[in-house]
């Protein structure tokens, strides 16, 4: 199943949570939503699933319109951020729903709905789990019961809302490449929504970064982590210095020193230029595009976290090889491995 | 005073769960000397003592003073049946009529988002907050004989007031809020997600309702019919107004009691008075019982 969305607005009152959003979803693909909270990613996402409805614009399902179908016709597969588990049936009755409210015409038997029940649960490994409450399940177990009664009804699309939002982060992990193998083992359109970087990268196929109702990027993960298109998809994705720099002449100016970087092929003005913390090479005073002096440092298993002040007074964080030990007071020279510039303040 | 004994205290369900906070965070709190301690709980027995048990004992004490075989005749006179019947299908039709209202606005509030939102939950108090009186004036005013509907009525013959139906629009009136009251902060707790579950596994609306909302909120509405029922019997105010004290006819049990009292007919009085004072008590048993189960479901997406 493709999923065609064309032109969406969605406001709020006078908040503009869509603002001309266009997307298509190849069949079989495992997307991201990626943004920070406000961005629309959420919205998109019930949009999509008909439990909420754009101002303008389209979804359409394999080119037939979805719009004109409620939720209840879609035959999507919904997984709530707080999972909506209904709290007064079992595990079982809570999987079972989709089957026993289907039309009477087309429902199955009730041996029929016991044995796929049972095949659910077995797929999600919680088959022991059958007869307990929503109550007494933890977190991690309640999504998956909320991602097998999702499944029951053999959705053509399956969408997740904050799928590992409200888990601890051991649980997370595991929860993350589960995710993945059910995806490959069960092979459905499914869009996921998340604000966490690290989880969209490490789950998706490709990656959509929203901010303020708007797409920034669509892109495998690697794209949008290698080539960031925007400002804003470099600050959020993966942890970047930022710096205010001016380009004038073919040169990059950081306050009133010129920084010994290529400039070539750059826009005059104002503009930002972004470093990942890692590509910030280390080196002797004098040595690099930057002087700074060490702050404070931190130890992050293999990394080192420096608190550098610039000569001209910014300060950055920095993470460095532990192969040379870095102490507060030190004077250092910095060279980026790999930078970015954005134009615009 | 006698008469008010069957009005429960009404407490809503956060109230309960308030109290159990407080509960928890009084015993960190205790630094009060024993001494102290005593004669505050000493005062608060005294003072229930003197209020609350002492009448409700001496309503029994009363009801029983010339023996049980006159306590049960004056319960078996014609005019003490009429009126317990009356209470009775009174109580039906307002808890009946109040269960559907209730429901259907508590749904409204709690669900859906809609100007005027706001005016209408303190509409939904107005009963609560209007004397009793004056709520079977409004009724007088409308279809009494000079009311805006009396012209009307008496033409096409259909008797309201100082009838049944009158008695059952005043109390059906004076009760609305206790349906309403009970559910809105139950499901404004419980949102709309299991809702929005239901319909994207292709549940339609009634379906939805019978199987997701209305499992949720089943001890609410058990707890809104409690006391919405206690007050519906015990109603005196409104329906004194509206009732024309008709004997046999449109006395209800509250009504009868004072007819009787006044006429000094005290184990008459008292006895129909102990039957409203056990409805109070089975009341209480049963909202307590009703409380805990509400304490429990809310408990449940909390970990």
């Amino acid at each position: 199943m493709t999923i065609e969305v064309k032109n969406l607005v969605k406001k709020f009152g006078s908040f503009r949570a869509l603002d001309g959003v266009d997307l298509k979803v190849n069949d079989g693909e495992l997307l991201a939503l990626l943004g920070p909270s406000g961005s629309g990613k959420t919205t998109l996402l019930r949009i999509i699933a008909g439990l909420d409805w754009p101002d303008t614009g389209e979804v359409g399902f394999n080119g037939e319109d979805a719009l004109a179908q409620g939720a209840r016709e879609r035959h999507v597969g919904f997984v709530f951020q707080h999972y909506a588990l209904f709290r007064h049936m079992t595990v079982f009755e809570n999987v079972a729903f989709g089957l026993r409210v289907q039309p009477r015409a087309v429902r199955k038997d009730e041996a029929t709905i016991r044995a796929r029940v049972k095949e659910l649960l077995d797929l999600v490994q919680l088959d022991w789990l059958s007869d307990r409450y929503p109550s007494q399940l933890s977190g991690g177990q309640r999504q998956r019961i909320a991602l097998a009664r999702a499944l029951a009804i053999e959705p053509r699309i399956l969408l997740l809302d904050e799928p590992f939002g409200a888990l601890d982060a051991k649980v997370r992990k595991e929860l993350r490449r589960w995710l993945r193998s059910l995806h490959h083992e069960i092979n459905v359109t499914s869009i996921f929504v998340t604000h966490d970087q690290e989880e969209a990268l490490e789950v998706a196929n490709r990656v959509v970064v929203m901010d303020k109702g708007r797409i920034e990027q669509i892109g495998s993960p690697d794209d949008v982590y290698e080539t960031p298109a925007t400002a804003f998809v470099h600050g959020f994705i993966g942890e970047s210095i930022e710096l205010p720099v001016q380009v004038e002449g073919g040169v990059i100016m950081l306050g009133d020193r010129s920084l010994n970087l290529a400039a070539d092929g750059l826009v005059p003005g104002a503009s930002k230029l972004f470093v990942r913390r890692h590509d910030m090479l280390v080196g002797p005073s004098g040595s690099g595009a930057f002087e700074g002096a060490v702050r404070h440092v931190r130890n992050f298993g293999p990394v080192q976290r420096a608190e550098v002040a610039l000569s001209g007074g910014e300060t950055i964080e920095i993470d460095a090889p532990r192969d040379r030990e870095l102490r507060a007071g030190d004077t250092i020279g910095l060279n980026p491995r790999r930078y970015r510039i954005f134009a615009g303040a | 005073m006698t008469m008010q004994i069957a009005e429960p205290v009404s407490l809503s369900p956060p109230d309960a769960r308030a109290r159990a906070h407080a509960a928890a965070a009084r015993d960190s709190l205790r630094t009060e000397p024993p001494a102290v301690r005593v004669v505050i709980i000493a005062l608060a027995v005294l003072f229930l003592s003197v209020f609350v048990v002492l009448p409700l004992v001496l309503v029994f004490a009363q009801a029983f003073s010339k023996g049980v075989l006159a306590y049960l005749a004056a319960l078996a006179e014609a005019e003490a049946l009429s009126a317990i019947r009356l209470t009775l299908l009174v109580a039906a039709i307002s808890v009946g009529l109040n269960l559907v209202f209730g429901l259907v606005a508590a749904w409204a509030i709690a669900k859906f988002e809609f100007p005027g939102k706001t005016f209408l939950i303190t509409l939904i108090d107005l009963p609560f907050s209007v004397s009793p009186v004056i709520s079977g004036l409004v009724f007088v005013l409308l279809f009494g004989a000079q009311g805006y509907f009396g012209g009307w009525l008496r033409d096409h013959d259909i008797q309201i007031l100082f009838a049944v139906p009158g008695i059952a629009l005043a109390t059906t009136f004076v009760t609305f809020p206790f349906v309403a009251r009970a559910l809105i902060p139950l499901m404004q707790e419980q949102g709309t997600q299991e809702e929005e579950a239901a319909v994207s596994l292709g549940a339609s609306g009634l379906q939805t309702f019978f199987r997701v909302t209305l499992p949720n909120i089943k001890w609410g509405v058990l707890y809104g019919v409690l006391l919405c029922n206690a007050r519906a019997m015990g109603e005196f105010g409104a329906v004194s107004v509206v009732s024309g004290h008709i004997r046999g006819e449109t006395n209800t049990m509250p009504l009868l009691v004072e007819i009787l009292y006044n006429e000094y007919q005290f184990v008459a009085a008292f006895a129909i008075a102990s039957l409203l004072a056990m409805l109070a008590l089975i009341t209480l048993i049963a909202k307590t019982v009703l409380e805990h189960h509400l304490d429990e479901g809310q408990d449940v997406n909390d970990h």
